[in-house]
């Protein structure tokens, strides 16, 4: 059963990784063998870096999007339950990272973060829940995009798991914003 | 089969696949900008933006623009030493299969279908002129 959750704006803004080791043990529970060398590890932690760099992008912006003040409830509530699964994705990357003898991104700034998105255009709320369901589907489509790319399987079935979270989210966030479902299936990933 | 006419044939392959490639490319009324916008929507838009560097790196004035050279941003060392510059049947070729095009890259995203490879190109050209001038 999923973690009941009580978001509010200072938990958007102040959450610790704490609460999300858990994730992290989680995801590498399955996932053993990453211990050992195998050949195309390295390949491997690039992707993962490169994993590690979209969710520091999509943590720094639902940051920006509660620091705008633009978010009311229930748009702020769905915010700040996504960033703390970006967080968690986050620490189970740094863990999955770290546990193949790799070295993990740091994050930018968030004025960076806040200059590559465009941050100084978002005038409303739905303009911070466009921006966020754009970054979701992105996320969504570049986790399918690598699985075949991975050398281990069980790095694989993680970037699945990671997709199913971003697609879950692209999914409440255009529920939010009032837009059409799929009319087709398999339109992710594509 | 003898090594040498192993090694012939491979190229031989590659050169026609190449050339395929580039020929579907170059069919630039085929090509459809507009659908190329929507799939780099959703299809590159989680890493890239056409003005501003992300996870990945900016698209504006990408064709014509030597590989891995914007300064600044962390490529990776294969792509940085690539030394070719972008244009319409590198990029369809990268678009194929990154890894094969330069081995040690770190996009490891394809994009499988020929037509979709097309129109994401010349929606790049466009968006790539368009932008020009606002760096």
């Amino acid at each position: 059963m999923p973690a009941t959750l009580t978001p509010t704006r200072r938990g958007f803004l102040g959450a610790s990784a704490t609460t999300l080791s858990a994730a992290a043990v989680a995801m590498l529970a399955g996932a053993p063998q990453l211990a050992r060398a195998y050949g195309g590890a390295s390949a491997d932690v690039n992707i993962l870096n490169v994993a590690l760099g979209l969710e520091h992008e999509a943590i720094g912006a639902y940051e920006l999007g509660a620091r705008s003040g633009l978010l009311t409830k229930p748009g702020l509530d769905v915010a700040v339950l996504f960033q703390s699964h970006h967080k968690a994705h986050r620490d189970a990357l740094v863990a999955t990272i770290e546990k193949m003898g790799g070295t993990a991104v740091k994050s930018r700034s968030l004025d960076d973060y806040a200059m590559a998105l465009s941050a100084a255009s978002l005038k409303t709320q739905a303009d911070v829940l466009t921006l966020a369901a754009r970054l979701e589907l992105g996320a969504t489509n570049a986790y399918l995009g690598v699985i075949p790319s991975f050398k281990e399987p069980a790095l694989a079935k993680v970037a699945a798991r990671l997709a199913a979270d971003e697609t879950m989210h692209w999914t409440a966030l255009a529920t939010t914003l009032g837009r059409s479902l799929p009319g087709n299936a398999l339109t992710f990933g594509a | 089969m003898s090594e040498v006419r192993a090694i012939v044939l491979h190229r031989s392959r590659r050169s026609l696949l190449a050339a395929l490639l580039a020929a579907a490319i170059c069919e630039a009324g085929a090509a459809d900008a507009g659908r190329g916008e929507q799939l780099y929507e959703a299809r590159c838009g989680g890493c890239h933006s056409i003005d501003t560097d992300r996870v990945g790196p900016r698209h504006a004035g990408l064709l014509g623009r030597k590989a891995g050279s914007i300064e600044g941003f962390d490529y990776s060392p294969a792509l940085r030493a690539a030394g070719f510059t972008w244009d319409g049947e590198r990029l369809g070729r990268w678009l194929a299969d990154p890894e094969a095009l330069v081995p040690g890259q770190r996009m490891n995203v394809s994009v499988g279908h020929i037509a979709d490879r097309a129109d994401l190109i010349a929606y790049l050209a466009r968006a790539g002129r368009s932008s020009a001038g606002k760096r």
